[in-house]
């Protein structure tokens, strides 16, 4: 299954107009998922991305030590300093947040034990059973499902059905696919609520918030699922809503009731 | 309990996602040492000879309580050093030629065979007790689970021939074998749970620790937790 996975995912890049077929040929190295391809995954997941990650590790503890931690209210930690340039409602990482992150280490850990302990396989979910096959380029398996992770976003690449601006469909879904991973970075100048925290914020925002998550786990279901026309048209509703989501906010994230903020982090 | 929560979790998608073959649970269990030697014993004498288990080498059957020697004497024919892997000497593209299809190497195939509609322990089970006499296949034999399958039925001998009765769409014993239908069962049984093991020989000691190490997290959860509350009782 990885072995398709592996085809699937390199073919996106081929559903680019025009250079799309030479791209994905040079990702690959080969004309099929072949040695080459292995040796460039395997350096791209383990040296590459590692350390893309460790730069992104390192910049948001440098904006951490710039501006403080946060606090839950969502209280403007700029406004009130001390005679330092300290803020007084930042939280500071230590203890507050040290301890309370070795509490979700913790959840996490039982979950993630319970897995590896008792259900590695998970059902086929974790340890796909077609993987304890030797990959065979001549035996295609008759539906691929991606891994669980990836399911929601593979139901917007499938929502994707028509052909716009005489540009296929194909590249339609995967520029959904793309869209819909992207789009949490502009959270930031999307939301123009006036509050930060969900405490203080009203029924709009719990209502639409609620059925973003009913959406999203929809769609994850159906990225599992062959195919059927009332699963394709349920994915299209729920990937209509996912981008109306984000792309309203900027509208009803200022429409909604809200309760007044305090002044200092509450007691 | 465990597994059938987790059956529970996952009962929509499994429900949507069966195929329609009905298998029988496999009734053995992978802590039953003397079913899992009988096991290799039988896999040795007749999986042993096409299919091989390369990932698995003859010393790990130590494992299942027997000595150096007991391995050596009773479960090596095709090696003589104890820490050689579970191979047949019959290259697989050879095996092509003459079988049309290559036997599949089993060290994990009880993990590959699992699916929506079993674990991969009730499919062989189920398969290795199904094979009919069919003579439009060039070997005599098919199978209720793997249609069109290639392997002939090796087991024959001790179930004796089965044929496929087509308007009730069950099976029938036609020829005796060796064995009694029970025995036949038992000693699939026996050689599943063989495979079982071998596919994962750890499979008991990682749940064996997994629950200590799970006792241990419940504990240091509650204490996490605690000192969660204590520092953020001011902050609210």
């Amino acid at each position: 299954m990885s072995f398709w996975g592996a085809q699937v995912i390199v073919n996106l890049f081929g559903a680019i107009p025009v250079i799309g077929n030479d791209l994905s040929i040079i990702i690959r190295g080969d004309f099929v998922v072949g040695d080459a391809t292995l040796n460039r995954f395997f350096s791209f997941h383990v040296i590459a991305f590692p350390l893309v990650l460790l730069g992104l590790v390192a910049a948001h503890v440098l904006a951490l030590h710039e501006t403080g931690s946060n606090n839950p209210d969502g209280v403007e930690i700029k406004a009130l300093k001390d005679e330092h340039g300290i803020p007084l409602d930042g939280i500071p990482f230590h203890p507050y947040y040290t301890v309370k992150d070795i509490v979700g280490v913790v959840v996490f850990l039982m979950a993630f034990s319970a897995v590896m302990f008792f259900a590695p396989e998970g059902g086929g979910y974790f340890l796909e059973y077609n993987n304890f096959f030797p990959a065979d380029p001549l035996k295609t398996p008759p539906h691929i499902a991606p891994v669980w992770y990836f399911t929601p976003y593979y139901s917007v690449l499938r929502a994707m059905v028509w052909n716009f601006f005489g540009l296929e469909a194909k590249f339609w879904g995967v520029v959904g696919m793309g869209a819909s991973v992207v789009i949490f970075a502009f959270l930031p100048w999307l939301d123009r609520s006036p509050v930060k925290s969900i405490r203080y914020r009203g029924p709009i925002y719990k209502t639409l918030l609620s059925l973003f998550v009913v959406c999203f786990v929809v769609l994850g279901y159906l990225g599992t699922q062959p195919p059927s026309p009332l699963y394709q048209l349920l994915s299209q509703i729920c990937t209509v809503y996912y981008f109306a989501f984000f792309l309203a906010m900027p509208w009803w994230s200022r429409m909604d009731k809200f309760k007044p903020v305090p002044e200092r982090v509450t007691k | 309990m465990k597994k059938f929560l987790i059956a529970l979790l996952f009962a929509p998608l499994v429900a949507l996602a069966n195929t329609g073959v009905h298998l029988d649970s496999w009734p053995g269990s992978v802590g039953d040492k003397p079913a899992l030697q009988n096991g290799a014993k039988v896999f040795v004498n007749y999986c042993l000879n096409c299919h091989g288990a390369s990932y698995f080498r003859y010393n790990k059957l130590m494992e299942l309580g027997l000595s150096e020697q007991q391995v050596k004497e009773n479960l090596m024919f095709t090696s003589d050093k104890i820490g050689e892997q579970m191979r047949v000497s019959a290259r697989s593209d050879e095996q092509k030629i003459w079988f049309g299809a290559a036997p599949p190497d089993l060290t994990i195939i009880a993990r590959a065979r699992a699916s929506a509609d079993g674990s991969g322990a009730d499919w062989l089970y189920t398969y290795l007790r199904s094979f009919y006499r069919d003579e439009t296949r060039p070997t005599g034999w098919n199978n209720v689970v793997f249609d069109k399958v290639a392997m002939p039925h090796v087991l024959n001998a001790l179930q004796g021939q089965q044929v496929l009765n087509h308007e009730s769409h069950k099976l029938e014993l036609a020829v005796p074998g060796q064995m009694a239908p029970a025995d036949y069962d038992k000693t699939v049984s026996d050689l599943v749970g063989f495979l079982v093991w071998m596919a994962e020989p750890q499979q008991e000691f990682r749940q064996k620790l997994g629950l200590g190490v799970l006792a241990f997290l419940a504990v240091l959860f509650v204490f996490a937790y605690a000192l969660k509350k204590e520092y953020w009782k001011d902050i609210h």
